[in-house]
């Protein structure tokens, strides 16, 4: 049986440690620049300015922010079950970090004297090992708000569980195509299979389900039914505080920038630019991180304009619209690689 | 048994659109989406709106209805109030308190017959009607376009005579003609 992805080099050890630290690194570098972004960019969005009084331009926000979690005294209510109640933020962020491992930042370079790739790690199961990752994300909002003991809590959880198990479906439909069209299942090979192509032409209907699917899965807005803040309180983390709230928040970003990542990678051409454009090896990283922003920027500008969605609105559009149009799509994909 | 109630011709009759269907579900579900991003993205290339308050401040209209000040006569240097306690009767939240002394030839403080040994403004209670400006007979008292009079202790809200009477801080622009 032949392997679907084979690698056809070997990293030393220290260059896979050396790897997975900067990529850990820069990522968490981002993610406080993310959340003081969106607020500036919402508040642009809203004819407002958002945070500018800490810092350059409300630039260290995130910091004043962080020392203000950091210095908060850890309570949790007597109602909750203790050890899962600490576990599941834990949960929450580590799914989300390991889905950043996969995402391919650039091709394999010349660096020290060894063949590096730019990317974590590039398995021969990629898109399953995200929805893994996805699927056992949803244990630390269903965990949380269950283990909290309270009704908002619970509420938000199990909107949110139902939420991510009905739109991951359709999510997983979405990547089939790509998979079909690249006849890979390494990210690095479909990225490298789009050269001609970026994927969101060919499948821009598997594009189009991918991204609400993802609005869904990263419970942004219009999709933030587990969260929402006028109903629940604050959903699944009403009763957390301090830092293991700051977990479920940098978990909800680092999960954006992942399925950003995954959205680039499979739809929008990885580190390939258009018009022939080849520039060397280390523009590849900027690249993606570029790709990334702009993808979250859409999901910024998405939030400043739709309204939270009603329950039953939100379940016949995962069910009625997104997977009868991912199944369709996968099934005119099949027959057009076939053919 | 009581008949059902009839509404007779109470009832309006409510007339509602036709449910959209497949093409016209996609168009609102899709077309309205695009319509909504583009009226936000309007709103980001407009640029924000909001006046960053300590460093700007709204200017305010010539009548803008402030903190109050009293006045002297210009060439005398005389106290306009002659303490006849109608701006206190005219005030609806009773923060005004007057009480009188009679002028004297060696102690000229007014120029009518009694002046206000004491004049005091607690402005944790006033509402700023200007009821007592149209009430003052002499123009003695009028209201300023000072807004900003927070304080830390409510003592510190009890203005008395001489700060009435002293020149204000200027801290709030006046609105411009035609702006």
């Amino acid at each position: 049986m032949t392997p679907i992805a084979l690698v056809d080099y070997y990293e030393p050890w220290w260059i896979q440690i050396i790897k997975a630290l900067v990529i850990f690194a820069v990522a968490f570098a981002i993610l406080p620049m993310l959340t003081v972004y969106e607020r500036k960019l919402l508040g642009r969005f809203q004819g407002r300015y958002g945070p500018n009084r800490v810092g350059p331009f409300g630039l260290l926000q995130p910091i004043a922010e962080i020392v203000k979690f950091a210095t908060k005294e850890p309570s949790r209510p007597t109602t909750s079950v203790g050890y899962m109640f600490r576990i599941a933020p834990i949960i929450a962020i580590l799914t989300a970090i390991g889905g950043l491992a996969l995402i391919p930042f650039g091709d394999v370079q010349h660096v020290f004297g060894q063949r590096v790739g730019l990317y974590g790690i590039d398995v021969s199961v990629g898109p399953l090992y995200v929805f893994a990752l996805a699927g056992i994300s949803f244990y630390g909002i269903m965990l949380g708000g269950w283990a909290s003991g309270s009704k908002y809590s619970f509420l938000g959880a199990m909107r949110g569980a139902a939420q991510l198990i009905s739109y991951e479906v359709s999510q997983a439909l979405a990547l089939v195509g790509v998979v079909i069209t690249a006849g890979t299942l390494s990210l690095t090979g479909i990225v490298h299979a789009q050269a001609g192509m970026w994927y969101v032409i060919p499948q821009f209907f598997g594009f189009l389900v991918f991204v609400l699917a993802s609005f869904a899965e990263t419970n942004r807005p219009p999709f933030d039914l587990s969260e929402a803040e006028t109903e629940l309180v604050g959903g699944y983390f009403t009763e957390y505080g301090g830092t293991a709230f700051v977990a479920y928040l940098f978990a909800e970003y680092m999960n954006m920038m992942v399925v950003s990542g995954i959205a680039v990678t499979m739809f929008l051409g990885g580190w390939l630019l258009p018009f022939g454009i080849h520039p060397p090896g280390w523009v590849d990283p900027i690249v993606v991180l570029v790709k990334i922003l702009l993808f979250v920027t859409f999901f910024i500008w998405i939030r400043a304009t739709l309204p939270r969605l009603r329950y039953d609105q939100l379940m016949s559009l995962g069910w009625k619209i997104l997977l009868p149009l991912a199944t369709l799509n996968l099934v005119v994909t099949a027959i057009v690689v076939a053919s | 048994m009581t008949p059902p109630y009839d509404p007779g011709t109470d009832v309006i009759e409510v007339i509602r659109a036709p449910a959209p269907g497949a093409l016209r579900g996609a168009y609102r579900a899709f077309g309205e989406t695009l319509r909504g991003l583009k009226t936000t993205f309007a709103r980001l290339a407009e640029g924000p709106i909001t006046i960053q308050y300590p460093e700007h401040k709204t200017p305010v209209y010539p009548r803008y209805r402030g903190r109050h000040k009293l006045h002297r006569f210009e060439d005398t240097g005389l106290e306009k109030c002659v303490g006849c306690s109608l701006c206190a009767a005219a005030c609806p939240s009773d923060c005004i308190r007057v009480v009188a002394a009679e002028n004297t030839p060696e102690n000229r403080v007014s120029a009518g017959e009694r002046y206000a040994a004491v004049y005091e403004i607690n402005l944790s209670r006033c509402i700023f009607c200007g009821y007592c400006e149209v009430a003052c007979p002499f123009d003695a008292i009028t209201m300023g376009h000072d807004y900003e009079m927070s304080d830390y202790h409510r003592s510190d809200l009890i203005f008395t005579k001489e700060m009435l009477l002293a020149d204000p801080i200027e801290r709030t622009p006046l609105r411009t003609e035609g702006e």
